[in-house]
């Protein structure tokens, strides 16, 4: 057992964290939250140093690594800073589905423009009425000659209106359940596609949170991502390998807040002292260093797993559920270290707060990861 | 145009609280991390720039133990073609002197038109380097320099001199030239940078290669010796001045009076 990056990864970590230093601007930040607005121009930059879809391979703009390099990558990231970092995650969204199962002339058009900067991709999968259990879909697809004719709402959608494109799931057979669903590349600009915000949210203000409605969408049959009736395994199969993503995102979220409340209880001074000496708080330094750690150790295991072409799902959801959970506690300890100052927008916390938690939400839910550790530990009984 | 910039990895002590360790002659180095003398990844830049516009070839030394490679990667990721690694377990604890003298006897010979080096390095920051291996090659030397020109033979340097004024030099090819931070931005490197030269195994040669003897470097070699490592002591804390205006004024007139401050 080995445990330590190789040249390469070290490497990649530097960099990120070199890039994230250069770019990623407090003042900025602020300003891209208040105003709701996406990070476009470190996007672009970020795609021109090749840090998006860097585990995509050279042909499709990608450097042939993989979610290892990708979780480190995004750890740095969200590290630095919580809302850019996480507008980093999301950019080439749901794009594992097209590298896995799209066919040669797909990944050549849809992968390229995510890596060179031409265009944000989203993943929509979930509808109004059909949130963690996405085993029967409302929006469908009915084939009309060589095209396929789209009906149908498609909620919280990240980067909706945004993006360049949709990978979306429908209902092919409508009386075969998750049998009967397909998954389908649509170009953000079809006609019949419309695109409303679902209000305001708590944290990831920099990124757009719409509602989709697709009604008499016309795509041709190449649109068709993978195999007619088997969008939902290839669904799944995906969420395997994105809660890395999020796996990573929550850890650098609860490393960034913790790195700040760190640096603030060494100099606030109460009652004649550095706060920092106070064993109650020393203690909590302590745990929260742990939760890190742990946290750390299973993501990056998962990745490598999924890396060395032995993908573990209950891994994969450990990992999203733990560092999700103490990315939560964590930011919430760390803005509690600060006091007052947690809680005010300038000390940065507070955000990376706001922004944790979303962790145990998207990409299925605490609970549902959950229900898929648990149906790897008991098994068919 | 031939260049070659040597290049060093430091601690980078700006984000850790600095310890003393027991020896009391080095830091206490377990949580640092690493990384290119912040000069140096100036000076790369440089050379990097005057080949995308000249031609040529760029290659990066260091001198160091087997994790300071890592510098040397960095560099060939961010565009250099060649890079050396001067490692020999001899070389520990060799002072600038010893330094120049290895990168001089890896050099020697060498078709070399442009030799950079970073102004200081962040850990040592004495700035002997780059001058101790000009007069060792016996080359025409500029440091401190703010803009960096190459004009057929001649390179047209502007540097730093006393009082923040500029002066502009002409050198003769070959040259070395020390490089300050600011003369331009240096690339990131980038993920495909780094894919490139993740294969890639850096040539390394030690002291019989270079055809040193070994009591010439390392701490043996070494003229200056390290005595003392301290933290400077704390100053004392600000000194509050209480009353209303005019007594603080009045006040703030005696010390400073005191003191000699008018
Ligand atoms: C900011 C944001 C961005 C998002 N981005 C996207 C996106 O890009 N694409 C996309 O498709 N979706 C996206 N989502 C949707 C997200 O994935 C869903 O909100 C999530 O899967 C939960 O679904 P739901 O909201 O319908 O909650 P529900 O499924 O209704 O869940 C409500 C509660 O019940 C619990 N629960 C449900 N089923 C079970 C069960 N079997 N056992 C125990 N507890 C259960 C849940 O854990 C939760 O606590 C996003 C959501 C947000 C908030």
């Amino acid at each position: 057992m080995k445990f330590e990056l190789d040249k390469a990864q070290k490497d990649i970590q530097k960099a990120a964290k070199r890039f994230a230093k250069g770019e990623f601007d407090k003042e900025l930040a602020l300003e891209l939250e208040t105003t709701h607005t996406y990070p476009m121009d470190i996007w672009r930059k970020a795609c021109e140093e090749g840090f998006i879809g860097l585990h995509f391979p050279d042909q499709y703009g990608g450097s042939d690594f993989g979610q290892l390099e990708n979780v480190l990558v995004l750890e740095q990231f969200c590290q630095r800073d919580s809302g850019i970092g996480a507008a980093m995650l999301t950019a080439p969204f749901a794009c594992e589905i097209i590298l896995h199962h799209g066919t040669d002339e797909q990944k050549e058009k849809y992968l390229n423009q995510v890596t060179s900067g031409e265009a944000i991709s989203a993943g929509a999968f979930t509808e109004p009425a059909h949130g963690s259990d996405i085993t029967s879909m409302a929006t469908t697809a009915v084939k009309d000659g060589d095209e396929w004719l789209i009906n149908g709402v498609k909620t919280f959608i990240t980067n909706a209106g945004i993006c360049g494109f949709y990978v979306l799931l429908v209902q092919t057979d409508a009386e075969a359940g998750h049998k009967g669903q397909s998954m389908f590349i649509v170009d953000a600009d079809a006609p019949g596609i419309d695109v409303a915000s679902v209000g305001e949210k708590m944290g990831l203000k920099m990124i757009p949170t719409g509602e989709v409605s697709f009604k008499d969408v016309r795509v041709p049959a190449s649109s068709l991502l993978g195999v007619e009736n088997k969008g939902f395994y290839q669904v799944l199969q995906f969420f395997d390998e994105s809660r890395l993503g999020v796996a990573a995102q929550a850890l650098g979220t609860a490393q960034g807040a913790f790195d700040r409340a760190v640096e603030y209880v060494k100099g606030r001074e109460q009652f004649g002292q550095k706060i920092g000496k106070f064993q109650a708080l020393q203690h909590k330094i302590a745990e929260m260093a742990t939760q890190l750690e742990l946290a750390r150790l299973i993501t990056y295991k998962a990745a490598w797993l999924a890396d060395n072409k032995k993908p573990d799902a209950k891994l994969s959801a450990m990992a999203k559920y733990y560092a999700g959970k103490i990315a939560s506690e964590v930011a919430s300890e760390s803005m509690q270290l600060l006091g007052g100052y947690g809680y005010i927008t300038e000390f940065e916390v507070e955000r990376f707060y706001r922004d944790a938690r979303i962790t145990e939400i998207y990409e299925g839910t605490r609970e549902i990861q959950k229900n898929i550790i648990a149906g790897h530990v008991l098994g068919r009984f | 145009m031939d260049i070659y910039v040597c290049i060093k990895r430091v601690a980078d002590t700006s984000e850790v609280d600095i310890e003393i360790d027991r020896t009391g002659l080095a830091l206490t180095e377990d949580d640092f991390s690493y990384d290119i003398n912040e000069w140096d990844n100036f000076a790369v830049e440089a050379a990097l720039q005057l080949k995308e516009e000249h031609g040529g070839k760029v290659t990066a030394l260091t001198v160091g133990i087997e994790d300071d490679e890592e510098v040397l990667r960095r560099a060939l990721a961010m565009g250099c073609d060649e890079a050396l690694h001067l490692s020999d377990p001899c070389f520990e604890g060799s002072d600038a002197w010893g330094i120049a003298q290895i990168l001089s006897a890896a050099l020697k010979g060498k078709p070399l038109d442009l030799l950079l080096f970073g102004t200081v390095s962040a850990d040592e920051g004495a700035g002997q380097t780059g001058g101790f291996v000009a007069g060792l090659l016996d080359l025409p030397m500029v440091s401190l320099a703010t803009s960096l020109k190459v004009n057929g033979s001649i390179a047209t340097v502007s540097h730093e001199v006393e009082g923040g004024l500029e002066r502009v030099r002409e050198l003769d090819l070959p040259a070395v030239v020390t490089v300050q931070t600011g003369i331009n931005e240096p690339r990131y490197v980038s993920i495909r940078g780094i894919r490139k030269v993740s294969g890639i195994e850096i040539p390394v040669s030690g002291v019989g290669d270079l055809g040193l003897d070994p009591n010439q470097v390392g701490a043996s070699g070494a003229r200056v010796k390290l005595e003392e490592l301290f933290l400077p002591p704390q100053g004392q804390s600000a000194q509050m001045l209480e009353g209303s205006d005019d007594e603080i004024i009045d006040k703030l007139l005696d010390l400073l009076q005191e003191n000699g401050g008018l």
